[in-house]
């Protein structure tokens, strides 16, 4: 008896710190007026959406940035990520261990020291501030999620369906298209996500490469809150919460225990 | 199977992606870190000003990451393993669901949470006064190092615990049930049983922690933008106040060196004990 209240109180204590900063955060983005010393927010309303939501406002242009720039990583990532997934997953290739140990690089070092050098390359190049930049520098930092899960997805396509599909007379193109690629989508797709929400997150290669102008809801969101404008903040944060929190309700979903077990 | 020369065309594209956008800005960066200021040839002259100039923060990321992990892994630990060995299966299910909330809010979320949540006039403040555990002039605005340590501790603890229950449940579980026949209690079993199996997935989980927040920059301005603060932010600062690339880069190596020198300890660790 004793244990269970011990273990109840534990858990309390836990949902409190996991949705005690969840819930200041949707009273913020709520809220009219909120001063101190209240323990309540004195009035709420809706007037800093229409702020937000404003069509020609800065929140919108980000958001639309933030889309199209996860949208355009997203596909960038896949058409190199695919390819080298088939490699590595299915193929007969050389220094397998090497190019797998490589893609994980990125994730093992601290990544700003790298960012700020590829700023200051992009520069040379004309790419600060433009699209282009900011996809690419996405798209480097996604390719171990895209990469990794990609062979595994293909190393989890059982070879004798290929087999049994060329012996019926179906050219190359034909069994990947076919076969291998629609047994993989489940992966593809779990690591096209991870590379979308990855990118959609992404802050400190847009701080340094997106300046001066590419603005995405990361950095609106810290603009506002460093400006001390707390409901502007709290509602772009809580546009970024909605696909984290429901991604990592449908998580399991798309990454079944098979590939799990098969990514390294 | 797709042959040898195939293969390495197909992995060219991604392999030309990471040389030209990973390879080259680190190699850039221990090139720029050794180059010495004014304009004469190469040296250490960058590393000796980052230690006259951060020194305290050099200390301070350490002690602050080093700290971070290590509640990280006790949570971590706690959480997966009442996960494995938990019997009440309604306390199950409910942490099975509960735990994971934070895991994918990205770190600026996380960070103006906190700042909303650990203000002196925060909800958590706000509740303890409630509560009459505080009153208004006692308070404390918690948003300092302690602030830093709370949003990483929040949101790495679900990575690690994630990666730990998943090692955990791969278990062969007759271990456990043979150490539990022999009268064994459940933190026994987890500190002498269990943790040793998953030694590699929680070695793993808890170095891809520490490298994150070693890389994170949004927390530390957002919480912390006083001295001594994280040395992301001192980087940061020192390339977008006055362009100076050899000491931002000579703080990255420092950090570079940082990481590497747990992974060591963590590697060395583990081939003693296959010995």
């Amino acid at each position: 008896m004793l244990r269970t209240v011990l273990t109840a109180t534990a858990l309390a204590a836990l949902a409190l710190a996991i949705f005690g900063p969840i819930t200041n955060l949707l009273l913020w983005a709520f809220t009219e007026t909120w001063y101190f010393p209240a323990k309540l927010p004195q009035s709420y309303g809706f007037s800093f959406w229409e702020r937000v939501f404003r069509p020609q406002g800065n929140a919108m242009a980000s958001l639309w940035n933030s889309l199209l720039i996860a949208a355009l990583t997203v596909l960038v990532s896949l058409a190199v990520a695919v390819p080298a997934g088939l490699a590595l997953g299915r193929g007969r290739l050389p220094w397998r261990m090497a190019f797998l140990f490589l893609f994980l690089l990125p994730q093992a070092f601290p990544s700003i020291s790298v960012h700020m050098n590829i700023a200051r390359i992009f520069y040379g190049l004309g790419l600060n501030g433009t699209f282009a930049g900011v996809v690419l520098v996405h798209a480097m930092q996604g390719m171990v999620f895209s990469v990794w899960i990609a062979s595994a997805a293909f190393a989890a396509v059982d070879p004798a369906l290929e087999e049994a599909a060329a012996n019926l007379g179906a050219r190359r193109w034909t069994v990947f298209r076919t076969v291998s690629l629609p047994l993989a989508l489940p992966g593809l797709i779990a690591s096209a996500i991870f590379v979308f929400l990855s990118s959609l997150d992404e802050f400190t290669g847009t701080f340094f490469v997106g300046v001066p102008d590419i603005t995405t809801l990361p950095l609106l969101m810290y603009n506002a809150a460093m400006e001390g404008n707390y409901q502007i903040a709290s509602i772009t944060a809580l546009i970024l919460l909605v696909p984290s929190i429901a991604f990592m309700l449908v998580i399991e979903r798309f990454l079944k225990a098979d590939v799990l077990a098969r990514i390294g | 199977m797709i042959s040898r020369k195939a293969s390495l065309l197909l992995i060219a594209p991604a392999l030309a992606l990471m040389a030209a956008l990973f390879l080259y800005p680190l190699g850039f960066s221990l090139v720029s870190a050794f180059r010495q200021e004014d304009g004469g040839g190469w040296g250490a002259g960058n590393f000796l000003r980052a230690w006259q100039f951060y020194s305290a923060d050099i200390v301070f990321s350490l002690v602050i990451v080093g700290l971070s992990t290590l509640l990280v892994a006790f949570l971590a630990a706690a959480i997966a393993g009442y996960l494995t060995l938990g019997e009440n299966r309604w306390c199950l299910a409910v942490l099975r669901w509960l735990y994971r909330w934070p895991l994918f809010i990205p770190f600026v979320v996380a960070a103006q949470l906190m700042r909303t949540f650990l203000a002196k006039n925060g909800m958590m403040n706000n509740a303890l006064v409630e509560l009459g555990l505080l009153t208004p002039f006692t308070t404390h605005s918690y948003l300092d190092w302690r602030g830093i340590v709370i949003t990483f501790v929040w949101k790495q603890t679900p990575f690690v615990a994630l990666l730990l229950a998943g090692a955990m449940a791969a278990l062969d579980r007759s271990t456990i049930e043979a150490a539990r026949n022999l009268g064994a209690s459940r933190l026994r079993l987890l500190w002498d049983v269990v943790l040793p199996q998953v030694r590699p997935s929680f070695g793993t989980g808890l170095i891809l922690s520490f490298v994150t927040m070693m890389s994170v920059l949004s927390v530390p301005m957002m919480i912390n933008a006083q001295t001594p603060t994280l040395l992301t932010v001192d980087m940061a600062w020192r390339i977008n106040a006055y362009g100076d690339y050899g000491l931002a880069n000579a703080l990255g190596l420092i950090a570079y060196a940082m990481t590497g020198l747990v992974a060591w300890f963590y590697l060395r660790q583990g081939l003693k004990e296959n010995r």
